[in-house]
């Protein structure tokens, strides 16, 4: 015998104890699917027969049931169910997860499971205790399918228990493996004459006549339903869209239009609102058995269906995440009407909640039911009813192209009871349950990055308090690691160590670029004002930013302003917007001098420890030096008296020759020290001090360029940015073919070149933007530091020799993990943003940028 | 870095004696941050100088301290210096001279010179510190980069100290007031520091004229310990009228109580039994509703965690019965983000918090919650910008983290154009003592809900 249940349900085995449940389910269940109360009683007892723990062993099992169908598994509940308390229990739990319920009876004979009975050891309870269990199943056969469960399967006999096979079915609605293309159809409405134009347009054979309509090759038509009332051919409309379901070129969901045509068909129901009047009048004129058809066709129709492997999801009235895939009348519910309060506002029309606001599902949602003046996009839903009936348009959406084809109404055909309103969004407004505690995020780079809650929580503090609008926010740079530490005896970094992280990892070319010592700066600009507002919806009057590495505006006042300004004049002559088809630009840059944005630092810190070390180790130089000379002079003239030493307090004498020089090594560390910081540090008075140097092109309108290489970096930019502003400054750097001894050699003379004078140094990048080693994601970039330069972060006397093998001691592995989650999440956001997703997903991957940085690390990597 | 101490007189070369430290043999001290030397740059019958320099290890006091590896501290003059002190011239401190008793006991012509001493603020202290001890004070002070004048002075002098004075005084008050001028303590402050400044100030410290500022300073201005000091120093001045009294009664409530009372007086008046406080803080406003027994559910909101953690202590919620648990919530938020946890209050508090928040967020945290957490009343303070002239904020703001700070036309013309477009009405209170033309320093706004819960924003 075979029965069939659906591969989402809840399962219930009935049947009188000893009847065999548990064994039957461990024979065509998984292990973990099956939910037995004996094992919870166990679990949260100790003995699985203690009857008195039954409340709470049925509460943790009901706990884990609802656990696993929120992950959408089939859960089977191994208990006696002969109490209707126990079923409705389960009944329950499958309407609450919007499930079906199942039922399998094992109804064997009374004598039998008394024998069963009689062997067992485990169970103490007397044999009439299943006598009485077998009258109260006898009752409940009758009544299974009328409490509520959608499939009931009695299995009669030992022999039919031992020979049943189950075979799990898909629900109506998973059409998982139908990948599309596809032509979703906004509501029709009865406007036949707009339907053929679109299907026209579409490139459908249309036979308007004979109500036929052929998708071009591969594709298939979804109706997103309501196809009649209100407009003027409904009967027209159900002969096409009807033969092109049965033909199998289109699909159709069920409207709240066509479930009401359904239930006046079949009980002629009187309230004749809302343009129903006109269908059911063309309907009268036909043959009863095209009403027939035409009801029995409704009545049929799916309330919404899950396409493309989990990636589409259409019903009419839009579908919120948990209830993809899922089977209830609460589900058909909102397929049909959204999501109803039961309310109705001054126009008498149901009031209905803007589910999309919260909708976070992967799937691409596309309804209709709502009209609105143009589609629209929130959250990975789109609404494509654009009101064709009322004078709108019909709207045809391609998946997963998301291309629109709309045909204008030939006229208004109903009027609205109530005005063509943009749906109410939450639009930009960001959730705080969309960034907050333990999270995990998947990228394309990078599977899955988790975000620990401590580091969320930091991220909150920064990115409200801190950091600008987050819509301006669409990339954050990663953090940089430094290339190995130095075998050389005076280095902590130099570049054979970043070339042969490359080289070991199987990447032949790199690219070195020098560093400016300026500040990292995000900057994005738009062409004007109105960009802005359209593409990053910002609507202060700004057309575009510089911000740092951590979210923040660099300058306060018009500084930022001038700066973009000249920025556009210069991609305006170089014809950038043009070449690159874009309103909108993106840069990764340095921004100099670097003391612009780092006064504080310099004035706490740099300058401060400069200034007293320099003064303070002369004044030791200076000491010492005279008591040595104390010591040399008067020692010998005997003018002190060398007994006044006692000896127990003498710890230990002191070579003071040794010290001076020691002291004296010191104070030059310092000089060096101040030199370092020094150069970089220029007075800014007017725009034209600063330096800005590009360095990657981010994205641009519909293009991130991390598919273009470092060179192709380099030379776009000296060719769109660099060279007629000086405040454009370009990046010098250098190719290294790492198989060439010669080549890494020029690079390490480059480097040395660059870096002799207390140069920052230089980052190496693999030549592709996004690094292909062997095996392991590699550095998107290391850094190689000069070798004065980091005097100012490791300490003025970092080289000393009592100091340099202790600082050698060094370990770059978070920094190196932080590196490369940083940079898969900050490339996601790109690719978020440019793919036009919507806010929070863009900023989930800046907040997650954001919190990574929180983790702690030796900042002086 | 480097401190000298210098004899002048007759018989100079007894200052060996006096420190128990022999001019002939250079010393190397042991520390737990480094090394000092002791050694005489100056050997004379007439003058006779002694050095303590400090060779601090850098990297293991940011290793041991956390201090960032670019650092002032090996160079400086600090508490490592007066640690050094007590370690190289223990004995000398205590008065002790041995053969030299006498000479110990003494006041000599000394005078001290402190290289490259950390002094934040008015380098006038010094004088007003150390003067009033019968010391000449002179300093010298730096630019912080010769090349970058426009940064300005360094905060770090070299400073001389002159006087008769015995030595064991001389370096007690060295000892205590380095680090009154400096800003850091490379150690934790606790109550053995305040046995310390009793023990080291005895005799001194009690009638000096700038007690309270030495005694904030060398606490790190941690109130519970300068209070304990000052008890103990009461009790050993010399005239007891003299005391500074910790709290002043005469002194007029402060403006944040003045606020909190108004505010708290507004949440009652709405008759809320339900609160929420936005931007809470450390819980200033928490602490006053949750004595009140008409609020049955007080939740406190803040973005910084660190706030919510001193909060927390503050009302001793760990440890508290699980009735005043339930009463009472402490969850990071911000209001920048939609949040649910923060429906279904009756009242929201948001006591000088929108002026942090930069002004294109503003309409990100009016819909956070005059649309979504709506709840039925809503106090908003805020400063107003008209009363920084009577404080003398010329320019600027009263606080470097305010984005802005309102007039009372611009605060009203915000407040009626929010609760018009989500259905509210507003009522304005001015808050502190009223200046005639400029008003209250801090004004208050309170939004009663019109009870029209449909939302009407576009």
């Amino acid at each position: 015998m075979r029965i069939e249940i659906p591969e989402l349900a809840v399962v219930a085995v009935v049947g009188v104890s000893s009847s065999g449940k548990s064994t039957f389910a461990q024979r065509h269940f998984k292990p973990t699917e099956i939910l037995s109360s004996d094992f919870f009683r166990a679990m949260v007892s100790d003995d699985e027969n203690n009857e008195k723990v039954t409340r709470q062993a049925f509460d943790t099992l009901y706990y884990v049931a609802n656990k696993r169908l929120d992950l959408g598994l089939l859960t089977v509940i191994d208990a006696t169910n002969i109490h209707k308390d126990a079923r409705a229990a389960v009944l329950n739990l499958a309407k609450e997860q919007n499930v079906h319920a199942v039922a399998i009876v094992l109804n064997l004979p009374e004598a039998t499971c008394v024998e069963r009975h009689a062997q067992r050891s485990d169970r103490s309870f007397p044999a009439k205790v299943i006598h009485r269990q077998m009258e109260q199943l006898r009752h409940t056969l009758k009544t299974l399918k009328k409490e509520g469960f959608r499939y009931v399967h009695v299995l009669n006999s030992e022999d039919e228990i031992a020979h049943v096979e189950i075979h799990r079915t898909r629900l109506w609605n998973d059409k998982k493996d139908e990948t599309g293309p596809f032509d979703i159809i906004g509501d029709v409405h009865g406007c036949y004459d707009e339907l053929c134009s679109l299907l026209d347009t579409m490139g459908y054979a249309v036979d308007k006549e004979n109500h036929q309509a052929t998708p071009p090759s591969g594709r298939r038509a979804i109706f997103v339903g309501d196809l009649c009332d209100r407009g003027p051919k409904n009967t027209d409309v159900l002969r096409l869209v009807m033969s092109m379901v049965n033909s199998g070129a289109a699909y159709c969901v069920a409207g709240n239009h066509d479930a009401k045509l359904v239930r006046i068909l079949r009980r002629g129901l009187t309230n004749m609102t809302h343009g129903i009047d006109i269908t059911m009048a063309q309907l009268d004129a036909e043959t009863s058995q095209f009403r027939t058809e035409v009801e029995s066709f409704l009545d049929g129709l799916i309330s919404h269906y899950v396409f493309d492997g989990g990636r589409l999801v259409v019903a009419h009235a839009g579908l919120i995440e948990k209830y993809h895939g899922r089977s209830s009348g609460r589900v058909r519910s909102f397929c049909l009407y959204g999501d109803t309060t039961g309310e109705t506002d001054e126009y008498g029309l149901p009031v209905r909640l803007p589910w999309a606001n919260d909708y976070r599902g992967s799937a691409l949602v596309v309804y209709g039911h709502v009209p609105t003046p143009e589609i629209e996009m929130i959250n990975n839903t789109v609404c494509i009813d654009t009101g064709c009936v009322f004078g709108g348009k019909l709207t045809g959406f391609r998946y997963p192209e998301k291309e629109v084809v709309q045909i204008e109404a030939a006229r208004e055909y109903y009027t609205l009871i109530k005005p063509l309103h943009p749906p109410t969004t939450s639009g930009d407004l960001l959730n705080v349950d969309d960034v907050l505690g333990q999270r995990f995020l998947s990228t394309t780079l990078r599977k899955s990055i988790k975000i620990n809650a401590e580091n969320s929580a930091a991220a909150l503090e920064v990115m409200s308090r801190f950091a600008a609008d987050p819509r301006w926010l669409i990339y954050l740079p990663p953090t940089m690691s430094p290339c190995e530490t130095s075998t050389l005896d005076d280095y902590l970094e130099d570049p054979s160590q970043a070339f042969e992280y490359y080289r070991k990892r199987g990447v032949t070319q790199v690219v070195c670029e020098r560093k400016h010592m300026g500040s990292r700066a995000v900057i994005i600009l738009c062409r004007d004002e109105s960009v802005a507002q359209r593409r990053f919806r910002i609507a202060d009057g700004t057309r575009g930013i510089i911000y740092t590495r951590t979210g923040r505006r660099f300058f306060e006042d018009d500084t930022e302003t001038t700066l973009l300004t000249s920025l556009d004049d210069v991609l305006t002559r170089t014809g950038f917007w043009d070449e690159y088809s874009t309103d909108w630009v993106c840069l990764d840059a340095e921004l100099m001098p670097w003391s612009a944005k780092a006064q504080g630092l310099l004035r706490e810190q740099f300058a401060p420890v400069s200034r007293a070390g320099s003064v303070g180790l002369a004044a030791g130089v200076a000491a010492i030096t005279s008591a040595c000379a104390v010591l040399t002079d008067k020692l010998e003239s005997a003018c002190l008296d060398d007994t006044l030493a006692r000896p127990n307090q003498e710890k230990k004498t002191l070579d003071l020759a040794a010290l001076a020089e020691r002291y004296q090594a010191r104070a030059e560390a310092l000089d060096h020290y101040a030199e370092a910081y020094r150069r970089y540090c220029w007075e800014v008075t007017s725009i034209e001090d600063y330096r800005i140097a590009p360095f990657h092109i981010l994205a641009t309108e519909g293009h991130v360029y991390s598919d273009r290489n470092h060179l192709w970096h380099m030379e776009t930019i000296a060719k769109h940015m660099t060279g007629i502003d000086p405040i454009f400054m370009a990046t010098d750097h250098l190719l290294v073919d790492l198989s060439d001894e010669k080549s890494t050699m020029t690079a390490i003379q480059w480097w040395q070149d660059l870096t002799a004078s207390g140069g920052e140094g230089m980052v190496v990048k693999p030549l592709d933007f996004i690094g292909h080693g062997d095996s392991a994601p590699i550095q998107p970039a290391v850094k190689c530091r000069g070798r004065e330069y980091l005097r100012i972060i490791y300490g003025p006397e970092y080289l000393l020799k009592e100091n340099l093998p202790r600082l050698k001691k060094r370990s770059l592995s978070t920094k190196r993990r932080l590196a490369l989650q940083e940079f898969a999440l900050g490339m996601e956001s790109l690719d978020r943003f440019v793919n036009g997703d919507p806010l929070h997903r863009v900023h989930e991957c800046i907040f997650g940028v954001l919190a990574l940085e929180s983790e702690p690390v030796d900042p002086r990597l | 870095m480097l401190l000298t101490i210098t004899y002048l007189g007759q018989n100079t070369t007894e200052l060996g004696y006096l420190l128990f430290k022999n001019p002939a043999r250079p010393q190397v001290v042991e520390l737990s941050f480094g090394k000092a030397y002791v050694f005489y740059p100056e050997v004379s019958r007439e003058r006779t100088t002694v050095a303590l320099l400090l060779d601090v290890d850098p990297i293991g006091l940011s290793k041991r301290s956390g201090y960032d590896y670019v650092n002032d501290r090996p160079y400086v003059s600090s508490s490592l210096m007066s640690t050094a002190l007590t370690k190289a011239f223990g004995t000398a401190m205590t008065g002790r001279g041995d053969f030299h008793q006498e000479l110990a006991d003494s006041r000599l012509n000394l005078s001290a010179t402190v290289t490259m001493l950390p002094c934040r603020g008015n380098h006038q202290n010094l004088s007003a510190v150390f003067e009033p001890l019968g010391y000449e004070v002179e300093w010298e002070s730096f630019t912080l980069d010769d090349q970058f004048h426009q940064w300005g002075q360094a905060s770090y002098v070299n400073l001389t100290i002159t006087g008769e004075v015995r030595l064991r005084d001389l370096l007690k008050h060295l000892y205590v007031l380095m680090p009154v001028f400096d800003a850091h303590k490379h150690y934790w402050v606790d109550s053995e520091e305040v046995d310390k400044l009793l023990r080291m100030g005895e005799g001194w410290l009690a009638d000096h004229p700038m007690k309270q500022y030495i005694t904030d300073r060398y606490l790190k201005r941690q109130r519970r310990l300068v209070n304990q000091a000052f008890e103990q120093l009461a009790a050993m001045s010399a005239n007891d009228g003299d005391l500074i009294p910790t709290e002043a009664p005469e002194k007029p409530p402060r403006l944040n109580e003045v606020r909190l009372q108004a505010v708290l007086n507004q949440v009652k008046a709405s008759g809320a039994s339900t609160v929420i406080d936005l931007g809470c803080g450390e819980g200033n406003l928490l602490k006053l509703l949750v004595k009140d027994s008409q609020f049955t559910k007080i939740t406190g909101v803040d973005v910084a965690h660190h706030a919510l953690e001193k909060s927390s202590e503050r009302l001793m919620l760990t440890d508290a019965s699980e009735s005043m648990q339930s009463r009472i919530t402490l969850i990071q938020g911000s209001l920048t983000y939609r949040d649910a946890r923060f429906s279904g209050y009756d009242t929201a508090c948001v006591v000088e918090v929108i002026e942090h928040l930069d002004l294109g967020r503003l309409a990100a945290f009016e819909r956070v919650l005059f649309e979504y957490a709506r709840p039925r009343t809503i106090v908003v303070t805020t400063p107003n910008s008209e009363y920084n002239e009577i404080y003398g904020v010329e320019s600027g703001h009263r606080h470097e983290d305010h984005r802005f700070e309102w007039t009372r036309a611009e605060f009203q013309e915000w407040a009626h154009t929010t609760a018009q477009r989500y259905g509210y009405t507003v009522a304005f209170l001015g808050v502190g003592d009223e200046d005639e033309t400029c008003g209250t320093p801090t004004q208050m706004g309170v939004f009663t809900s019109d009870g029209n819960l449909e939302v009407t924003c576009a």
